[in-house]
């Protein structure tokens, strides 16, 4: 009985999805700067995804036309190899977004499952959370450079690369939540009720953790952005060629104090996306938990 | 006092254990033969069989993470693919460089994020906080290599106040071996500074609702030493905790910035091994920083007990 007593968060069912859409909305309408970043956010996205559509060939080279200035015919000029700089720009955010999308998507799922396993199960869990503590000593950067470069070239070796260190922290962030989501009374009430298992899981935790884990996922996918940036200037996973924001860098090391500016549209490029998913990401998780805007007594 | 320290102690020795194991499956779960690798296009079959059965290559997984690790804690990790030096020889050769860097930007960020967050959490909500805390996301939000560039650009291409790039060794005097670290170290400072500082304004903005603080503030204490002698203080906790949390933030971006100014330290031997193929250094490489790391989050729960004198028991 005195669990019930307890003060208890307001529970979401999975039924009530449509409310939680609804939630959504509400929240839009109060913070109306989300709103523009997340339109920002579908923008680039949609250059990713239209980029064909936008720039011509980013990977022509043209020998006779390097470093030329900003003309009509190539906006940005051009690089060392002649090659369109608006045109690799464009396709480097198509990158940039799949990496980005594809690691927070994917550390989301495996998160998750492994997360709520160790939450619910007291001796399997403690074995997780020490692989977890041990995999989290290794610094992520350098396992993601080591890991990228034990595998084949390609896109798909640096968006597993990268969310194999990424896991661990959102294993973390999801135990926690889930040793949270078992002391509270809607939880104790859908057991006596006869509700276990997976039917448990899908109906009464998860869309009880939903904030903070998306608030995790977009921080991966910051960081995922960032990683893949430094994996490219580094020369690690992926061909020089591929044009990538991190690869454009690399590219413009060279000849750095003649074309500074290089270097400079794909580093705004990189801190925009990042700076964008980061705001993104602070202003859902100041949603989720309000007392975080609370204010000193001095 | 003493039980605590034995108990972390112990508790970090499971995991130098499980670190130690997925570094060692890492390189060897890879795909392609090192032994073809290290023998090169030339080689006959039998020197090819020398060399497995020099690096052990011939003995089952088990058998062969008893010998590298046994190794590996007498401090042996094997010798370098390229040139053949010991890798320990080859990390201690480099370690000054990234050493100096690491702690460098160590300093400049306490320096700057634990003011910056007390600041922004005693005027919290106000003009100072939300310009600080607008700082503080693009500080992490901006990739130490962009923010590299700007300050190469602004400080030493432009303003030529500081080398574009390079190291002076400490053996130079320790002010070349500093200017020659400035940019680099304000850099990562950056972004790591963001992060401490955040954590710094919630943990003062925490201790501020106390009623301890009214009754100082009420008993006439000024606002300052409030704020250093007993707030900060009480706040220690989680703003060391994410020292040693960001500190392997640090040593990713010790290899980048390393690349892009030129410094022979740890993270250029890292980059280059990976070029260079060369597994056993990257795998000695790893396993030294990740060894660094836990060390340093051994030393973050000690000093708990500076802080909280209920962990002294």
């Amino acid at each position: 009985m005195t669990a019930i007593m307890e003060q208890s968060e307001k529970p979401v069912h999975a039924s009530e999805t449509r409310l939680l859409f609804g939630e959504g909305v509400r929240f839009l309408k109060a913070h109306r700067e989300v709103t523009i970043v997340l339109l920002m956010l579908v923008a680039m996205a949609l250059v990713g995804v239209f980029a064909p559509l936008l720039a011509g060939d980013p990977m022509a080279i043209n020998p006779a036309m390097r470093y030329r200035p900003p003309s009509a015919e190539h906006w940005l000029g051009t690089d060392k190899l002649g090659r369109d700089v608006y045109a690799r720009l464009i396709y480097g955010t198509r990158n940039s977004m799949t990496v980005g999308f594809a690691v927070a998507g994917i550390t989301t799922v495996i998160g998750v499952a492994i997360g709520v396993y160790a939450g619910f199960f007291s001796i399997g869990g403690a074995i997780v959370m020490r692989l977890n503590d041990a995999m989290m000593s290794i610094p992520a950067v350098l396992l993601a450079i080591a890991l990228a470069s034990l595998m084949e070239q390609g896109l798909a070796a640096v968006i597993v690369a990268i969310t194999v260190p990424e896991i661990p922290r959102m294993v973390r962030v999801v135990r926690a939540l889930v040793l949270g989501i078992r002391r509270q009374p809607y939880l104790a009430a859908a057991v006596s009720i006869g509700t276990r298992g997976l039917p448990l899981v899908f109906r009464h935790v998860l869309p009880n953790m939903l904030g903070p884990v998306l608030v995790q996922a977009t921080y991966a996918c910051a960081s995922a952005v960032i990683t893949s940036a430094v994996l490219a200037f580094l020369g690690v996973g992926v061909s020089p060629d591929i044009p990538s924001w991190g690869g454009m860098m690399a590219a413009a090391k060279s000849m750095f104090r003649l074309h500074p500016e290089l270097m400079l549209y794909p580093g705004l490029a990189l801190s925009l996306l990042v700076l964008l998913v980061n705001i993104l990401g602070d202003r859902l998780s100041d949603a989720v938990d309000p007392r975080k805007a609370r204010r000193g007594i001095l | 006092m003493p039980a605590y320290i034995l108990g972390r102690l112990a508790a970090a020795i499971p995991t130098l254990l499980l670190v130690s194991v997925f570094i060692f499956l890492l390189v060897h779960l890879a795909p392609g033969d090192p032994a073809l690798l290290i023998a090169g296009d030339n080689a006959s079959p039998a020197q090819v069989d020398q060399i497995r059965e020099r690096l052990h290559l011939d003995q089952s997984l088990p058998a062969q993470f008893v010998i590298w690790f046994s190794n590996a804690i007498q401090l042996d990790l094997g010798a370098s693919v390229y040139s053949g030096k010991p890798v320990t020889v080859l990390i201690a050769q480099r370690i000054e460089p990234t050493f100096m860097l690491a702690a460098y930007t160590m300093v400049l960020t306490v320096l700057v994020a634990i003011p910056l967050g007390t600041i922004a959490a005693w005027r919290a909500n106000g003009l100072v906080d939300r310009t600080i805390m607008a700082f503080s996301v693009a500080g992490f939000s901006v990739p130490v290599f962009v923010t590299s560039y700007l300050l190469v650009y602004l400080f030493a291409v432009k303003l030529r106040w500081f080398p574009v790039q390079g190291y002076k060794p400490l053996s130079d005097g320790i002010g070349a071996t500093l200017v020659s670290l400035t940019l680099p170290s304000i850099a990562l400072m950056l972004v790591f500074a963001a992060l401490i500082a955040r954590v710094t304004r919630a943990a003062v903005l925490e201790v501020l609702q106390e009623n301890f603080v009214r009754t100082l503030k009420a008993k006439g204490m000024s606002t300052g030493r409030i704020l250093v002698l007993h707030v900060l203080k009480t706040a220690g906790v989680p703003i060391v905790t994410v020292i040693g949390i960001g500190f392997a933030a640090l040593i990713g971006g010790v290899v980048v910035t390393e690349s892009v100014f030129n410094i022979p330290g740890i993270g250029r031997l890292t980059v280059d091994a990976i070029v260079r193929r060369d597994y056993p250094v990257v795998q000695g490489i790893i396993l030294f920083f990740s060894v660094t790391l836990i060390l340093i989050n051994l030393m973050v729960d000690l000093s708990y007990a500076l802080f909280d004198p209920r962990v002294r028991g």
